[in-house]
């Protein structure tokens, strides 16, 4: 019989969206194995999680120790080695935690490692059918693997379909004694807040967001004027931030705001799941791009197929004009 | 400190088309561009910074054939000092915890304070590094987009969470450190620069140089398998506007007009 755990990330006592995904991808996997949420903490927001939880999933875990107050990924795999039985399935979710622990967990467990699956195709004996993409989300590929020993997976937030939840009356188990020693090499000190711009593009019910297309620092000008022609904002993909010609502050992204306006104008984005992730409410989305395979296209209401350099300024002289 | 960096040669994102070859099952590889992991620049770049202040040295490494040598000239034009090349047939087909396995070798046989790795890679798992410190028991954070060294024993650093935020870490040496895109700006290469380190000797090194057991690594020993690349049907996607520019541009301000864009 197979187990599969789900490990719950929360913040402030709510837990992240992805742990009404698990018990999809849960299914997927092997609709007949036995699936359980482990949530580790410390005091209050804890116990409230895992209440939570336990109208989600049959079976719940619960982890309390002073040193998993924070969730130090190092320290948090050591008690999850302890408690996850071998040959077990752990669900993790594909975000900066994830991507922490994940990979090391699997090396301990001696299990096998799958890193940001977007689907299951189930299991034919001991292996495991997944699919997931490569190259930024420019190509997709079938992956097995070999889950004789166990699994280590990560699955993308937001690629499962959510369940109700509400009513599953679930056991709740205190396993706080069975963490063992949670000492680390690693000591979390603090979170730094993300600095305050010069202007927040969560406020704008308009954006005009510029990627790798737009080529020089110099050509963001001309983004700027075609903001100011719609009375818009100028965001950007991280690409732009890296090279330091916008500040972080103007980031859409997981790694950067999440932003929720009216249209989203993405000019010359490829489109990767990290900068989609920062795209909420479901913004009337025009993308332009010379490549016509950019993923944008997939998700975008419009898709115009030309390179933004020359597009932008006509498009801003053609709105002037009205 | 004694500095070394994985680094791996990648199909360029930005120089590539991708598109499935005549059968269907993989990437159409012939005209494809390659060049080094975008992270990994990031990660010399950190290491070459970090030696300048602290002294030590700084080495970079890669699993891969005969014209992965190329990526570690390139690193060692940007300024490393060294580069070692492990290239054996038994690798191919190695899943991450393989190349992992083959990394870890090389590291025991050295005298490493710090280890970095790119983020992530082409294929997107950001696996190796976090697999490398399990394997060698040493602290491990990943996503990193700052670096500050403490003493000889240990060094803080930032990384990069959800919603731009930084998680600050102090971690003891030796370990592990996976390092994300913008923590520096990556130094330029010019041909000059390439040329003066053409001719540096780079060892190449295989299974029974490292000591490992052929079994352990490559094909045989991957758990995790990529099957084919596939195109997936998306259904319908965007709708394309067509035509002249001046067409395209009547029709995309009419639409922008009606949802509130204009």
């Amino acid at each position: 019989m197979t187990q599969i755990f789900a490990y719950v990330p929360f913040n402030n006592g709510q837990a992240e969206d992805v742990a009404l995904e698990f018990p999809e991808a849960a299914k997927k996997i092997d609709a007949s194995a036995t699936l359980t949420a482990i949530v580790t903490g410390s005091g209050a927001d804890l116990d409230s999680v895992a209440g939570e939880m336990s109208k989600i999933y049959g079976q719940v875990i619960k982890v309390d120790n002073e040193a998993l107050a924070y969730p130090n990924a190092e320290v948090v795999r050591k008690a999850l080695v302890n408690i996850v039985p071998e040959g077990s399935i752990v669900l993790v979710p594909h975000t900066t935690f994830g991507m922490d622990i994940a990979p090391g967990l699997s090396v301990k467990m001696d299990a096998a490692y799958a890193a940001d699956i977007i689907d299951f195709q189930g299991a034919e004996g001991t292996t495991l059918k997944m699919i997931r993409q490569e190259l930024g989300g420019a190509v997709s590929t079938h992956v097995t693997a070999d889950i004789s020993a166990g699994a280590v997976i990560t699955v993308r937030p937001g690629a499962f379909a959510p369940v109700d939840g509400g009513s599953a009356g679930g056991t709740i188990t205190d396993k706080s004694g069975d963490a063992g020693d949670l000492s680390s090499k690693r000591q979390f000190l603090e979170v730094v807040a993300a600095e305050i711009g010069d202007v927040d593009i969560t406020k704008s019910d308009v954006l005009v967001s510029i990627g790798r297309g737009i080529e020089d620092e110099e050509n963001i000008e001309v983004a700027q004027e075609l903001a100011e022609a719609m009375n818009a904002v100028v965001s950007c993909s991280r690409p732009i931030v890296d090279a330091k010609w916008l500040e972080k502050s103007r980031q859409v992204g997981t790694s950067g705001q999440t932003v929720k306006p009216k249209v989203y104008m993405a000019m010359g984005i490829s489109g990767s799941f990290q900068h989609l992730g920062g795209v909420k409410g479901n913004p009337f989305i025009v993308a332009v791009n010379k490549n016509p395979k950019a993923p944008i296209f997939q998700v975008a209401d419009v898709g115009i197929v030309e390179d933004i350099l020359e597009f932008m300024p006509e498009l801003t002289e053609a709105i002037s004009d009205l | 400190m004694e500095i070394l960096v994985c680094v791996k040669r990648v199909p360029d994102t930005a120089e590539n088309e991708f598109e499935l070859n005549g059968a269907g099952n993989d990437l159409d590889r012939d005209d494809l561009v390659y060049s080094v992991n975008e992270w990994d620049n990031y990660a010399v770049e950190e290491a070459i910074q970090m030696v300048d202040n602290v002294g030590g040295s700084v080495t970079v490494v890669t699993v891969g054939d005969d014209e992965s040598e190329e990526v570690l000239r390139r690193e060692m034009a940007m300024g490393a000092n060294n580069g070692v090349l492990l290239s054996d047939d038994a690798f191919e087909g190695s899943d991450g915890n393989g190349i992992a396995s083959i990394l870890k070798a090389e590291i025991e046989k050295g005298n490493y304070d710090l280890i970095l790795t790119g983020a992530q890679a082409d294929e997107g798992a950001g696996q190796v590094g976090g697999m490398v410190a399990a394997m060698l028991d040493y602290p491990y954070a990943s996503l990193v987009n700052k670096i500050d060294i403490i003493d000889d024993k240990k060094i803080n650093v930032g990384r990069e969470i959800e919603g731009g935020n930084q998680e600050m870490n102090e971690l003891q040496l030796p370990c592990v450190l996976s390092i994300q895109t913008g923590i520096n700006e990556p130094r330029y290469v010019g041909i000059r620069g390439i040329r003066k380190v053409a001719k540096v000797d780079i060892p190449v090194k295989g299974s029974a140089d490292l000591g490992l057991d052929a079994d352990s690594v490559g094909a045989a020993g991957a758990k995790t398998r990529r099957v084919d690349y596939f195109v997936p049907d998306m259904g319908e996607g965007a709708e394309m506007l067509e035509g002249s520019t001046d067409e395209i541009i009547g029709k995309l301000i009419e639409k922008l007009k009606a949802k509130g864009g204009l």
